[in-house]
């Protein structure tokens, strides 16, 4: 594997980390597609010899099954990103934001000052 | 060669397709309930056929040699697992179809359901890591669908939780299956337990950390379960039902094969704390809820704890029980989400400080949750009770005191919590007022009690016929105890 693409790898991963620190849902996408591009990339680079095809009857043939791998990979990364893209623009049409919120009823059950067993007030 | 194991992915997947493009309920309903029916039928045979030749069906499709193809594997323990899983998924289905009115339900909900039940047989007849990745990949998008279907501010906030932090375990799971594939140069489970055994240690135990990671995350064990009670409660009650049941356990089920197909004896004293730390968050997270849901989701954390425990035992009669707690667990957590399911359709809510009194208005409603709710806390005679007896005992027979000590005082929390339950919608005064002249609930729901009622029977048969059933878990056990048996059905096909 070539510094070149380890360099890659590593950029995609902490850019990526980086953007899914955040909370908007936007930038945790575009995170979601670096480390998905990044680990893509990796696959790629770490399973199989540069410049050669995978083709059966070539001289050389590199081995097929990474590049498989990584078109199945591409795909559900896409699905994925195009359903959180909408879960996001839902999200926008509601509030008029797309950053994810606490949980009520754990911003409920912080509140609570006095331990009840049963429960009951609020 | 037996093309018999794809029907399941198939099928529903087909189905699937179809009912997206033909809208009309009627038929939506009628083509989802032939298709699961068709699944239990095809998982009954596979497992007849798995038990009765004490063999491991294999499948290699496209025809390919078994070490480059996609192969599917059905040993003991896949077999019950679907088993179980295409039962619960028909109950629920039901369930369903009880719950709302034939135009309230929308159009996709059928479709996601039949691509999840296709998602989880994919998972558990997966023989090589990338498609159990896919399979994952397959039910969690159909259980994102189903998350936020009805698009409501509460489930569009819960379901982004839900979503990030799943997409998050893909991208660990991909990322572990593209570093195994890079250390080994194979996918293929049977292939991978020779080579990985072969790595330097500190390579395999990095994998094995990544992995374990991964399927961590999925099944909800401590530190990575917080996703799970914030996001399954805002779920209608049906969906939460084969979450809480299903998607948590397939988890499970993928620790169980990495942990004593890929790496045997890995990290049995890692599994032990981890088993120990999520089942006592768990429980104490249920401790601090007032509604219904909240309350059994956290209790879904903590029963997850006693599996881990279970596994970490790293023994076969430790494994045999863990394979009958998962048996057991998965229809009676179906099965208290559906009777939250009633109680949340008959009153508005299933919080406590709303409803109340709900055993004087029907004595078998009641009925219902209690059978169900002891056997989780784990009172004799009910099917938890078996369950836990056979852990607690191989955990003294194995020396780990210490763990099984946290694992009885958590039932008893466990116990304490459901009888918070009971003291807060079933005692009391009737909230809310009935209107005038209802008697009963469970005549106004009809296939929903039906359902319900069945999977509550389910559980008491399997306290009934633990012993067979237990014996048959035993001999899954030792099939996965001895990996060799798993690589020369593979790889010698």
């Amino acid at each position: 594997m070539s510094l070149a693409y380890a360099l890659l790898i590593g950029v995609l991963f902490a850019v990526g980390s980086f953007l899914l620190m955040h909370r908007t849902l936007t930038r945790i996408i575009l995170g979601v597609a670096m480390i998905g591009n990044g680990i893509n990339v990796m696959i790629v680079a770490v399973s199989s010899r540069p410049g050669r095809a995978p083709i059966v009857g070539e001289a050389e043939a590199t081995d097929s099954v990474p590049q498989a791998l990584v078109l199945t990979a591409i795909v559900i990364g896409f699905a994925l990103i195009a359903f959180m893209l909408a879960l996001a623009w839902r999200n926008w049409t509601i509030d008029g934001n797309d950053t994810v919120e606490d949980d009520v009823e754990d911003r409920r059950v912080a509140r609570r000052t006095e331990p009840d067993g049963g429960g009951g007030e609020s | 060669m037996n093309s018999f194991l794809a029907l399941p992915i198939v099928v529903p997947i087909v189905a699937a397709g179809f009912l997206v493009m033909a809208r009309d309920r009627a038929f939506q309903r009628t083509i989802s309930l032939i298709v699961l029916s068709a699944s239990v039928l095809i998982s009954i045979i596979t497992l007849v056929q798995v038990a009765d030749s004490d063999s491991i069906e294999t499948t290699a499709l496209g025809g390919w040699r078994s070490s480059i193809a996609i192969v599917l594997v059905a040993d003991r323990l896949s077999a019950l697992m679907m088993v179980i899983s295409s039962i619960v998924l028909l109950s629920v289905l039901i369930f369903a179809i009880g719950q709302s009115a034939r135009d309230e339900q929308s159009p996709f909900y059928l479709p996601a359901y039949l691509v999840l039940s296709a998602g989880l047989s994919q998972a558990f007849l997966a023989g090589d890591l990338f498609n159990m990745f896919v399979a994952f990949e397959l039910l969690l998008m159909a259980s994102y669908v189903l998350l936020t279907l009805e698009g409501t501010n509460a489930q569009i906030r819960s379901g982004t939780t839900y979503v990030v932090l799943n997409v998050v375990e893909s991208m660990v799971l991909l990322l572990a299956v593209g570093l195994v594939f890079a250390a080994t140069g194979s996918v293929n489970m049977a292939v991978l337990a020779e080579r990985l055994a072969e790595l330097p240690d500190s390579v395999a135990l990095g994998l094995n950390l990544l992995l374990l990671t991964a399927f961590g995350i999925k099944a909800a064990v401590f530190p990575l379960f917080f996703w799970l009670p914030d996001s399954y409660p805002s779920a209608p009650s049906s969906v939460t039902a084969v979450f809480a049941g299903l998607l948590t356990k397939v988890g499970v089920y993928a620790i169980i094969r990495t942990e004593t197909l890929l790496f045997p004896g890995g990290q049995e004293n890692l599994l032990l704390v981890i088993g120990g730390a999520t089942m006592l968050i768990g429980v104490l997270g249920a401790m601090s809820h007032v509604q219904m849901k909240r309350i059994l989701s956290f209790h879904i954390v903590s029963q997850i704890g006693y599996m881990i425990m279970g596994i970490g035992f790293g023994t076969t009669i430790g494994l045999a029980a863990t394979v009958f707690y998962l048996v057991h667990h998965i229809p009676v957590k179906a099965s208290l989400f559906l009777v939250e399911g009633i109680v949340e359709k008959e009153t508005g809510s299933s919080s406590f400080d709303r409803v109340s009194g709900l055993a004087s208005r029907s004595g078998l409603l009641a009925v219902l949750f209690l059978i169900p709710a002891l056997s989780l806390a784990g009172l004799p005679p009910f099917s938890g009770f078996l369950a836990k007896f056979s852990l607690v005992r191989e955990g003294f027979a194995d020396g780990r005191y210490g763990v099984v000590v946290v694992a009885i005082f958590v039932s008893l929390l466990t116990l304490v919590s459901m009888t918070k339950i009971w003291t807060g919608l079933f005692w009391g005064d009737v909230t809310p007022e009935p209107p005038a002249g209802r008697v009963g609930v469970l005549r106004h729901h009809r296939l929903m009690s039906a359902s319900t009622i069945a999977i509550v029977g389910g559980t008491l048969l399997i306290a009934v016929l633990a012993g067979p059933l237990y014996d048959y878990c035993e001999a899954a056990a030792r099939q996965l105890a001895d990996p060799s048996r798993y690589i020369g059905a593979v790889i010698g096909s």
